[in-house]
């Protein structure tokens, strides 16, 4: 009964989150559509021309393809759940669901399944835009589906927790801009990081999106500069930790209880 | 469980991050079916007590139950029972009522179809289902009130908290707000009620609490908090005062202006020797008022003694 009670209520903020995903489709869906067209054509077509093959068999165009693909699902899974929980503790409608029974752990999986599924959106969108510039064949489905779930869920967590602490709309912004596109653009996303000469390609290791880039392109391309494994450890290990610390503030009530 | 009181408050004591005591031990207790008025001044507790009855603020220690399920330790079968008026507005305003009325009851895990037939029951009752698809940040304030007490019954709740939910309503709306909230507490539905509209907590509530600094200073049933009432003022509107004023015994008489004079006094004391005094002295009574709403007067004689006893 409670179970059913507690799916009820995780359907609700699903349906909730998609349609806000969709009300809001000029900023949620058309902007990474614009960008990602411009990407392609820009570093793909005109610059990745002159740069020639990456690997035996890889042009630039296809080995960027993954990197633009995660880029924007980690953009939009941190961006769906920062801006919308932010505001709704903004707009105080967040205590529609502080006093109803559901439990801590419903609203955090329902966020996050929002967040996942902006960025499964998202992600399709991009790849549909790739194939005008590229033929794309899926190299491994299971580490594919996994890596692109995995790392939406850990963004979607991260985003979560920021928006817990943010107290203003700049707090929300902060992070994105400073840490979170820093870290994107050095993690491998235009250029293999096996190519960095030391210390870089030792400190870039330290970029948990390194591991996500990479895992994702062996799914698509077949080729990686991580080992698998240590890719699934780093994004297992990311999604449990934040997962434990979201839950905790949330129990806490750390910025939504008095 | 079955004959547990609808609320039970031990003890309960709130200090905020800030060092502000916002409840100093408060102890209460609401029974099943009562219409409860928990008055007080602004900054008394009434927010504080009521955030951590319905979770939205943690206690600092003491024990809160509702219907004998611990807000602190079962606390999503004590939040099953309850349903929340906020004092202020906390839906989503870009969403219409309908949809707001529907995703809070399925908060509580109450499946889509029957959401949706609570949502039309409620929305319809509080003249809302004409606006049902309309973004909710176009509705009157009137309407945004309304709409909350629709959310707050999407639940069923067996205990329902509205905090000053008629602020800055107009009376014919605020009468139709009553007449539903009556309605549903002859139903079975416990109510509380926090308003600074005295006179609306007079005429609806059965028992009261009045909270001031942190402290529970009266808790009793209406009746007999207004039996302790002893004195009354009444205005009177008369044709012409003579100068000096006239003097009747038992009463104290005090000019306002060339045409309203205050009286004075005691409950027992009966109106027509008030009147026959006048006449008696060439006064023509025109017409007469009470000064304050009997409760607004025991309410303030309350507080001030509670301030008094502060400063001591």
């Amino acid at each position: 009964m409670q179970t059913q009670a507690n799916l009820v209520a995780l359907g609700t903020i699903v349906r909730r989150e998609v349609a806000r995903i969709l009300r809001i489709w000029g900023q949620t869906l058309l902007p990474p559509a614009i960008t990602m067209t411009l990407y392609f054509f820009i570093f793909g077509n005109m610059i990745g021309g002159r740069i020639g093959e990456m690997q035996p068999g890889i042009s630039y165009i296809d080995f960027i393809v993954p990197g633009l693909i995660m880029m924007s699902v980690i953009q939009n899974a941190y961006g769906n759940i920062s801006s919308s929980f932010f505001g709704s503790k903004f707009g105080r409608y967040v205590e529609e669901m502080l006093v109803s029974p559901m439990p801590s752990w419903v609203i955090l999986a329902g966020y996050v399944t929002g967040a996942v599924v902006r960025g499964l959106m998202v992600g399709a969108i991009v790849l549909g835009v790739a194939m005008f510039f590229t033929h794309i064949r899926l190299h491994h489905v299971f580490v594919t589906l996994t890596t692109f779930l995995l790392t939406a869920v850990v963004f979607a967590l991260a985003g979560f927790v920021n928006a817990v602490y943010a107290k203003k709309f700049d707090d929300i912004a902060i992070v994105p801009t400073f840490i979170l596109t820093p870290l994107t653009y050095l993690g491998g996303v235009f250029y293999p990081v096996s190519s960095l000469a030391e210390p870089w390609h030792t400190i870039s290791l330290a970029n948990p999106i390194v591991y996500m880039v990479n895992a994702f392109r062996y799914g698509l391309l077949g080729v990686s500069d991580v080992n698998l494994y240590v890719a699934y450890g780093v994004m297992l290990l990311a999604a449990a930790v934040l997962a434990g610390f979201g839950l905790f503030l949330l129990k806490r009530g750390v910025g939504l209880r008095a | 469980m079955s004959n547990a009181p609808a609320l039970e408050v031990r003890d309960l004591t709130k200090t905020y991050a800030t060092g502000v005591q916002a409840l100093k031990g408060v102890s209460l207790q609401v029974e099943p079916g009562d219409f409860f008025a928990l008055l007080g001044p602004n900054g008394a507790g009434k927010s504080t007590l009521i955030g951590i009855l319905s979770s939205l603020v943690n206690a600092s220690s003491g024990e809160v139950q509702i219907f004998g399920r611990s807000v602190h330790r079962d606390r999503g079968g004590a939040m099953q029972l309850i349903g929340l008026v906020p004092q202020e507005l906390n839906f989503n305003q870009f969403e219409c009522p309908f949809d707001i009325c529907v995703n809070q009851a399925g908060f509580y895990g109450i499946p889509r179809r029957i959401a949706c037939e609570r949502a039309e029951k409620y929305l319809r009752q509080l003249s809302l289902w004409e606006k049902k698809d309309v973004a909710a940040r176009t509705l009157s304030g009137g309407m945004k009130r309304r709409l909350m007490i629709a959310r707050a019954m999407m639940n069923e709740p067996r205990l329902l908290i509205l905090d000053e939910p008629t602020a800055g309503v107009d009376i014919e709306i605020r009468r139709s707000m009553w007449k539903f909230v009556s309605e549903i507490n002859r139903a079975g539905t416990t109510v509380i009620l926090t308003t600074h509209y005295l006179e609306e907590a007079e005429q609806l509530c059965r028992n009261i609490a009045i909270i001031d600094k942190g402290n529970i200073i009266e808790n009793t049933s209406m009746k007999q908090l207004l039996a302790k009432l002893d004195v009354e003022t009444f205005v009177l509107d008369v044709a012409h005062l003579p100068d000096p004023l006239p003097q009747v015994a038992g009463v104290r008489l005090t000019a306002v202006d060339a045409h309203t004079l205050e009286a004075e006094m005691s409950r027992t004391h009966d109106l027509n020797s008030l009147f026959a005094g006048l006449s008696a002295r060439g006064v023509t009574v025109t017409s007469m008022r009470n000064k304050a709403n009997r409760l607004e007067e025991l309410f303030v004689r309350l507080v001030e003694g509670n301030n008094g006893k502060a400063a001591a």
